[in-house]
């Protein structure tokens, strides 16, 4: 068994797929229309082949109170790695992210918490020992 | 005052105030963060939630929402009285 992505639940999946490619920088692998909304997912042009991110929209009913209850604590429920967060920080603060927190050392690894606009706190996370 | 001198007496409840003073404003998530790294405190969110309770009822800790996050910030003022009860010097 392998893992072949998972999935964020936004609640604007055109609003979310320009943030994730535009200023995030994944680019679209699917996004197939299925009529009220669409099968949209993403990869990281470092890896194109690799796990895919899937920008579901958060029409269930329980979604929204899950998401407002992750958020209101700082909570980010997705992760991604990134080579040299203080660069990276940077960049998406000058592209007007909001970070929720700045990059925080913690030993073997250095964590920043940032919004995505579509209703999500995400992790971004540099492996200490990693050029 | 009571409620000051309870909200000081326990140790986790410092280590939060500590981790505010280096960096204010901080979530809950990255609170919790800091002390499982930084102190070794492998508490609970729901528990370090109530230790922010205790330290708000105190007035040492306000809590205010941007957005929709909710941030914590340190407040000393309390910690006045302390001194003024018992000044270092007469």
């Amino acid at each position: 068994m392998r893992i072949s992505g998972c999935s964020v639940m936004v609640d604007d999946q055109a609003k979310a797929l320009e943030f994730y490619t535009k200023v995030l920088g994944f680019q679209t692998k699917h996004n197939i229309d299925l009529g009220e909304h669409s099968w949209i997912t993403v990869v990281s042009p470092e890896d194109p082949d690799g796990a895919v991110v899937g920008l579901e929209p958060d029409v269930h009913p329980a979604a929204k109170t899950f998401k407002a209850a992750m958020v209101e604590d700082g909570i980010p429920f997705t992760s991604f790695a990134v080579d040299d967060i203080e660069a990276e920080h940077k960049r998406l603060e000058s592209l007007g992210v909001r970070f929720t927190q700045p990059p925080v050392d913690h030993g073997t690894v250095v964590t920043a918490v940032l919004d995505d606009t579509c209703g999500n706190l995400i992790q971004i996370a540099q492996e200490k020992g990693q050029s | 005052m009571d409620d000051l001198y309870r909200a000081i007496s326990d140790p986790t409840r410092r280590a939060i105030l500590d981790e505010l003073v280096e960096r204010d404003g901080q979530t809950l998530f990255e609170l919790c963060g800091r002390l499982t790294m930084k102190h070794g405190i492998g508490s609970s969110r729901q528990a370090i939630s109530q230790h922010l309770e205790v330290l708000e009822s105190a007035g040492l800790v306000i809590a205010k929402r941007e957005g929709r996050c909710k941030f914590h910030w340190f407040n000393g003022e309390p910690l006045r009285a302390i001194a003024e009860r018992w000044p270092a010097k007469r």
